[in-house]
């Protein structure tokens, strides 16, 4: 027989002993991290100590159960001229093994379900903010009383180039967005959560947040620390081919700051709304539309509208051809292509200075305008 | 009766319109052999792409393709009907049945399965691609997201769960009404009872499962809104019909293997099986608790406290009977005289890493932490211990168990052995570090990761590739054992071995206990 039992006991209990061990040190979001993260809220402390304490148990039994088996499995063996017994039943020790493991099993219900409370207590929150899922990126909107604040869209942020090898990876490939999620410390935060076409899921292991975004349905969960920093997640529901490529990123800064921010985008939405009304000059509309382009376009129909996951702009039949077409395509999108409808996503000042953008820039000279009034009007028919 | 003692048909007659239990069996192992290897490559375009960061091979969506069909070819082609194959050869055998109940229907249950796979692989070659919305096909993105070939997908699925149902008719049918005299319930082997079990819970929830997909055949074509919202359905209602089929169906795939296991290990230690009254009664409430639990797999949908409260205690309570079922199984071991051949070792390593699977499915019962585990890679972690560790190495081992049986010849035992050490190092090198990236924060099925993750993944990649390979030494030690293996003709392959099979001559003959055998009264279960 060359079975070697010891090194069988090594690799069966080697594991268990490295991931107890490693659970000391663990933290959010570091390199070869082998546990989950007590993450920077009360609720994910009670998580991540509800998590050790049944991983605890389980690896005492184990400990036990597999120590008798390899007990048998050393000394039992036919080759050592082992003599089976031939008892098959005990009534008192099978009563022992059923009772026994429900008792443990309640110790495990108790906390688990105090700490599940907690989860669900998601009254007297301070702010709320709607979390909207969309194929394949987030959006937010900061409810106050008026029901009106602030919203954006908050987009994969890592270039296709990172992505497909022919540049340098950064330190947070694919959990960088164009515009993170910015919450104030202190404060209870609830998240509406819902989504727009398929579901998603909304997760942020160090704000101990997982939450479904169900199309036509709204959940809630709710977070708070005290903890400033940036924390990243990922959607947590297969929801199609970029399920992999939405990231989140919430920025918690003071209570100061995050006053200081939600004014500045205030403003800026306030001057988007004045923006509306007026009237642009080619060269505005131009520059505009370039800093649009590149955050909005520039992925898939390539830096100088050479196309490449998207169709080229350069010379295409419709940036260089009828205008009514283009905008159509920009704001309602090419429904079963990759395609989105931006009409929802970007504002009328953007869409109106990246539609003239394209249809100037890369040798297009097209020399015709679309002011935001026209996407405005665009959008009602 | 003249021709009573016929052996087998000549030529490709003799496959196709076969009615015997163990020309059938024999079918549905090679066929379920057959998906491994495709659902197993499957597996390996996805860890070739996993194994840097960065999209290397395939695109988002192809990749997509490829753990849906990976799911379901290893679920609905491999496991299940491995097991049915195996329910095929070995039921009649361990009860004392000439053949199965239903003959003619066992023969159209297999055959009904591979044009079945054959049109749901197609769907790789046609516009708009395979489905790519997972193996639980989550509506809307099953429904209104999908590709058109959603709609072959969803004949697929109404073939395999007719299947599926007449196989488990037959196997009720033969279990309750052609148990030789003597064989009374309690006295069948306990591979005979967990298969009867599971036969009913096949019968209860596959039809649940054709009710989910005709309502998305109808939400897809005939403007139903079962699962929108826009049109007063829920596309929550699909989770809850899905697993209402999909817990049970995890039970259907591990019980079989307990049964497998609860022959092997009292085998090899030579020493009858401890408990066998509680193995029986556990295996019932698995299964009746299964029926109570589905939700558990939608802790974060956003549920009422209550009902989380509700699915996290009963999900927790199938601790109790599945760990009376390794406590027995120790147990039986416990000062046996025991030896390792291929067989036991497969059901050592099962019992070591199934327990593990036990565990982590303990800590994900756990609603509030599930919230952090839910949908990482935590759980592919969890479910791959029960369902590879689990049915696949049970599987594993009933097959170098039986072989001889079913042959007359042996399987080389060295390689049998080496076998099973490249698949444990392999499995577990595959599958323990994706606990780790899972309780780091890495969601499942992304086809490209953030760069913390790249280390375990690399290295689950690497042990993937030693599992897959060592498959193919399986492949080669079955063939070579059935080609030019050491004839053998002893009733008794292995000296432990207990059971109505171990009395008929080897290789098993074309037609056996065509008079059913004398079952000693006195004689506990086999």
């Amino acid at each position: 027989m060359c079975f070697d039992a010891k090194r069988l006991l090594k690799r069966a209990l080697g594991p268990v002993l490295i991931l107890m061990s490693a659970a000391a040190m663990a933290a959010g979001g570091e390199v070869n991290q082998v546990n989950m993260s007590p993450g920077v809220t009360s609720v994910g402390k009670e998580i991540y100590d509800l998590h050790m304490w049944i991983l605890g148990i389980c690896t005492v039994i184990g400990i036990g159960v597999f120590g008798v088996m390899f007990y048998s499995i050393i000394y039992h063996r036919k080759s050592k001229g082992a003599v089976p017994a031939t008892f098959h039943e005990s009534t008192k020790v099978e009563i022992a093994w059923t009772v026994v493991p429900f008792l443990i099993l309640i110790g495990m219900a108790v906390p688990a379900t105090s700490t599940l409370l907690e989860i669900y207590d998601n009254d007297e929150a301070e702010l709320d903010v709607l979390v909207t899922g969309y194929q394949w990126k987030w959006k937010y909107e900061y409810l106050n009383e008026d029901g009106e604040n602030v919203s954006f869209f908050s987009n994969l942020r890592t270039p296709q180039s990172e992505i497909y090898n022919t540049q340098q990876k950064g330190e947070h490939y694919l959990l960088e967005v164009d515009e993170p999620l910015v919450l104030p410390a202190e404060t209870k935060v609830r998240f509406l959560v819902t989504a727009n076409d398929v579901i998603h899921s909304w997760w942020v292991p160090e704000l101990a947040v997982k939450k479904d975004a169900v199309p036509g349905f709204i959940n809630e969960a709710w977070t708070r620390t005290s903890v400033e920093g940036v924390y990243r997640g990922q959607c947590a529901e297969l929801c199609g081919k970029d399920h992999g490529f939405m990231p989140i990123v919430v920025n918690v800064v003071s209570k100061d700051e995050y006053a200081g921010w939600l004014e500045t985008k205030q403003a800026e939405a306030a001057q988007v709304k004045e923006l509306m009304a007026q009237t642009f000059t080619l060269d505005e509309l131009m520059e505009r539309g370039k800093s649009v382009y590149d955050r909005a376009c520039l992925a898939c129909h390539g830096a100088n509208g050479e196309g490449g996951l998207g169709n080229a702009i350069a010379k295409s039949p419709v940036a260089t051809g009828d205008l009514n077409k283009h905008l159509d395509i920009g704001i309602n999108g090419v429904p079963g292509t990759a395609m989105q409808a931006f009409g929802g996503q970007m504002n009328d000042v953007d869409m109106a200075a990246v539609i003239t953008y394209q249809r100037n820039a890369f040798g297009n000279n097209m020399g015709d305008m679309v002011q935001p009034i026209d996407v405005f009007n665009y959008k009602k028919g | 009766m003249g021709d009573h003692h016929h052996g087998p048909a000549k030529g490709l007659g003799r496959w196709l319109f076969t009615t015997n239990h163990k020309d059938i069996g024999t079918m549905y192992l090679w066929f379920s052999f057959a998906m491994f290897i495709l659902g197993g490559f499957f597996a390996m375009v996805i860890r070739a792409e996993l194994f840097q960061p960065g999209m290397q091979l395939v695109e988002p969506a192809f990749f997509n393709q490829m753990t849906t069909l990976h799911g379901l070819v290893m679920v609905f082609g491999a496991i299940m009907p491995s097991f049915v194959g195996l329910a095929n050869w070995m039921i009649p055998m361990m009860i004392g049945a000439p053949d199965m109940a239903l003959p003619r229907m066992n023969n159209w249950s297999f055959w009904i399965l591979p044009p079945t796979f054959l049109l749901l692989a197609s769907t790789l070659f046609m516009e708009g691609g395979a489905p790519a919305f997972g193996w639980t096909f989550y509506a809307p993105l099953s429904t209104t997201y999908a590709p058109p070939s959603v709609t072959y997908f969803i004949f697929s699925v109404h073939v395999l769960g007719l299947s599926s149902i007449m196989g488990s008719i037959n196997i009720i049918a033969t279990v309750m009404n052609m148990r030789a005299p003597g064989m009374t319930y309690m006295k069948m082997p306990l591979f005979v009872w967990t298969w009867l079990i599971t036969a009913f819970l096949l019968v209860a929830v596959m039809p649940v499962l054709a009710g989910a997909v005709t309502m998305m055949l109808m939400d897809i074509h005939f403007g139903t809104s079962f699962f929108s919202a826009a049109g007063g359905g829920d596309p929550v209602l699909f989770q809850h019909v899905f697993w209402f089929f999909g817990h049970p169906e995890v039970y259907i795939i591990i019980l079989p293997a307990f049964g497998v296991v609860s022959q092997i290990i009292p085998a090899f230690s030579r020493k009858p099986l401890f408990g066998y009254d509680s193995m029986v009664y556990a295996t019932a409430s698995i299964a009746f608790l299964s029926f109570i639990v589905w939700a558990h797999h939608m802790y974060t949908v956003g549920m009422p406290v209550a009902g989380e409260l509700f699915f996290m205690y009963a999900t927790m309570l199938i601790a109790v009977p599945t760990g009376v079922k390794v406590f027995n199984w120790i147990s039986t071991m416990w000062r046996g005289s025991l030896s390792f051949e291929t067989p036991m070792l497969f059901s050592i390593g099962f019992l070591v890493l199934f327990t593990i699977g036990g565990f982590t499915g303990l800590m994900l019962s756990i609603a509030p932490s599930d919230f952090q585990y839910h949908d990482s890679y935590f759980v592919v972690a969890h479910f791959h211990y029960v369902m590879v560790a689990g049915a696949v190495f049970s599987m594993t081992a009933a097959v170098y168990y039986w072989l001889p049986k079913w042959c007359g010849r042996m399987y080389n035992e060295t390689m049998g052995k080496t076998h099973f050490w490249i698949s444990f190092i392999g499995f577990n090198l595959t599958f323990f570090p994706q606990h780790f990236v899972g309780l780091a924060g890495m969601p499942r099925r992304i086809p490209d990761y953030s760069l913390q993750f790249a280390d375990f993944n690399m290295m689950s990649s690497i042990g993937a590739f030693i599992y897959g390979a060592s498959q193919i030494l399986f492949l080669y030690n079955v063939i070579a054992t059935i080609v030019s293996g050491k004839p053998t003709s002893e009733e008794k392959v292995w000296d432990g071995a207990e059971g109505l099979e171990w009395t008929i001559p080897t290789p098993a003959p074309y037609h056996t206990f065509e008079t059913p055998p004398k079952i000693d009264p006195a004689h506990a279960h086999s």
